[in-house]
């Protein structure tokens, strides 16, 4: 009787064929849009130059080449670059790991007087766009003396309020019975904090971890408002200033996409070993709206 | 009751060392924040009330004091500054009319096929939709950069089916005045002077109807090819969210394929896709990256944003004052959007909350 049922199952078969064919499809399609562009900056990283103005859609380099990279590496800051790059992300990340889980357990856990103006406080902070603050920091690290210093690259982005917010939701998933229990074996708050609330966080913490080593590493205005030095200038720095002005003229691409694959390979191989923590972070930021 | 005083100190004590302890645990976080987030706001504000020019401090008593003449410039005073200013503002209001619902479309477009059970290898689709949102900014503009390029990789594949492609990035034309034109409505080269002699703000009619420009519309592709993986990830774990029960029922009621997504999935999912536009609105009004590195602004001030034309301002001509004062109208432009987000994110807050518990 029921209307579902008008249909015979032979017809839903090809139905769910078609559908499936179809599914496939679109996938491999947008597979290709969205990966693509990754194979022609490998290939063309490879190419001679002219191989790389006249084929630029192969992905084949032919013939080989490593001049690309020889050029990176002789003709620019690249080392350097990389090293200032891998300084700040490690200090960076390591710092912000650290104050924010402290910050996200104080409002979570620690009864202490002005912690949910402190927290609204944080909320607001987040809705801050930082594109808005570019010329305001470069007034504040100036006046503070620091400008184009190592300080200047690493201090502000130690701090980050998501970072806060995402430890702080989820210490308050944590059983309050875990820290009563050392609280009666006479661990104070710093102690019950340090071992063993921590090691409990370890998921929250691997999540934190990698956003900020993406985050940093990536990081790209902050460096044009703190800095100006070349000595001080980080990969996405160094690269910025490789490529622009240069406006699509079509010179030295197998160097320039080299200098891309370098900055692109990091993240990648962390998004390739701890994909699903890449995953929960982006639903995690979804959720602090 | 008699135990009461001793419990009470005691208390009191703790209560004590919970503050200190507190206190302690945010000092950090505290001050490294209100260093570099509160007192840039605050002083950028008193320094787009001046005419410093980035010469010794703001504060010096010799920097001459404007008032609100910065802010004036950018709307009321004819002049180079509101041209700038009012073009970036044109250039980012395409920017966001294409990019926002492009990326919304397509991000819920991915999710909906990486959802569907009968398919093989969805784990991976995903990782793939997903991985550009993770990479450089810069890296993927250079990437962007050559495949633009008058010999790069679009332009061979637009003549293997015998197309010509335009110069990408010298190509200043806006897209609406291409339209107007192949269709034959206005001849681009000589547009009507009812549209060319006045308009608001101190760009005709004509400007203000331009579109993105050719050159802006690589940076639109890379952007929507850049942020729809993250926003798919948002309506995939929603469309998870939907209980399996009530797509049965829908079906055994006979709904269609269309017809369970428009009356049964896609009300399930009006909280995220409230959420992807306005985190698309907000975002989108600070492209700044892909700006500097592509094309600083370039063709004819075609791809012009306000937040590089506040670092422009500062940071190329030592313009602090107006440089700012940009930076605050961006600001309350992108705070307006995020007041609306939070407000109706609020009314809703039962619902969101009930899937937060269940998800944790």
């Amino acid at each position: 009787m029921a209307a579902g049922n008008r249909t015979r199952p032979g017809e839903v078969r090809s139905r769910t064929l078609a559908s499936t064919f179809a599914g496939y499809f679109i996938l491999i399609f947008f597979a290709l849009v969205f990966l693509y562009p990754f194979v022609i900056q490998i290939a063309n990283s490879f190419k001679t130059e002219p191989d790389a103005a006249a084929n630029p859609l192969s992905p084949v380099p032919h013939p080989f080449s490593l001049s690309g990279y020889e050029k990176v590496f002789l003709n620019t800051d690249m080392p350097l670059w990389l090293g200032n790059s891998l300084l700040v992300t490690i200090v960076v990340t390591l710092g912000r790991v650290l104050l924010c889980s402290m910050a996200g357990y104080a409002l979570a856990r620690i009864r202490f007087r002005g912690r949910r103006v402190l927290f609204s406080a944080t909320l607001g902070v987040m809705a801050v766009p930082p594109v808005v603050l570019f010329v305001p920091k470069f007034l504040v690290l100036n006046q503070l003396g620091i400008y184009d210093s190592y300080t200047a690259l690493i201090l502000p982005l130690i701090v980050d309020a998501t970072a806060v917010f995402i430890m702080k939701q989820f210490f308050e998933t944590i059983p309050v019975s875990v820290e009563e229990a050392a609280r009666i074996d006479g661990a104070g708050v710093w102690r019950t904090f340090w071992s063993v609330v921590l090691p409990m966080a370890r998921p929250a913490l691997i999540t934190l971890t990698i956003l900020s080593f993406q985050g940093s590493w990536n990081e790209f205005p902050h460096t044009l408002v703190a800095v100006q030095s070349p000595e001080l200038f980080t990969l996405p720095r160094g690269l910025a200033d490789l490529v622009s002005g240069s406006l699509g003229k079509g010179t030295q691409y197998p160097l320039k996409l080299g200098a891309a694959v370098l900055a692109t390979i990091p993240v990648a191989v962390i998004f390739v070993v701890f994909q699903r923590y890449f995953v929960r972070g982006a639903n995690e930021g979804a959720e602090k709206g | 009751m008699a135990g009461k005083a001793p419990a009470g100190t005691s208390r009191l004590r703790a209560a004590t060392r919970e503050n200190i302890a507190g206190w302690l645990f945010v000092a950090p976080v505290v001050m490294i924040l209100g260093l570099f987030l509160l007192l840039p706001i605050l002083m950028a504000l008193w320094v787009s009330l001046t005419d410093w020019n980035g010469q010794g401090s703001p504060f010096r008593a010799g920097v001459p004091f404007v008032g609100v003449d910065n802010y004036t410039r950018l709307f009321t005073e004819e002049g180079l500054a509101r041209q700038d200013f009012m073009t970036s503002i044109r250039n980012n209001v395409y920017y966001v009319l294409i990019v926002v619902p492009s990326q919304t479309v397509l991000a819920l477009g991915l999710a909906l096929v990486v959802n569907s059970r009968l398919l093989k290898g969805r784990t991976f689709f995903r990782s793939a939709f997903f991985f550009p949102s993770i990479t450089s900014s810069v890296a993927i503009s250079v990437v962007f950069l050559f495949i633009f390029a008058n010999s790069g990789a679009v332009t061979s594949l637009l003549n293997l089916f015998g197309l010509d492609g335009p110069q990408w990035f010298a190509d200043s034309r806006g897209v609406v005045h291409l339209l107007l034109g192949a269709l034959g409505v206005v001849d681009p080269s000589s547009p009507p002077a009812a549209l060319t002699d006045g308009g608001p703000f101190g760009l005709s009619w004509w400007e203000w109807l331009s579109g993105p420009s050719v050159a802006m519309t690589t940076i639109i592709m890379l952007v929507v090819w850049t942020s729809s993986g993250t926003f798919m990830l948002m309506f995939l774990a929603a469309l998870q969210d939907i209980p399996v029960t009530l797509e049965e029922a829908s079906m055994l009621d006979g709904a269609g394929r269309w017809q369970r997504f428009r009356y049964v999935t896609l009300p399930m999912l009006k909280p995220t896709m409230f959420l992807v536009v306005t985190l698309g609105l907000i975002a989108t009004w600070q492209v700044f990256d892909q700006v500097y590195v592509m094309s600083q602004g370039n063709p004819a001030k075609t791809t012009l944003t306000p937040a590089y034309l506040s670092y422009q301002t500062a940071f190329r001509s030592f313009d602090y004052g107006s440089g700012t004062a940009i930076s605050f109208v961006l600001f309350s432009i992108i705070v307006v959007f995020a007041l609306i987000q939070r407000w109706v994110m609020r009314d809703r807050n039962g619902g969101a909350g009930s899937r937060r518990l269940r998800r944790s």
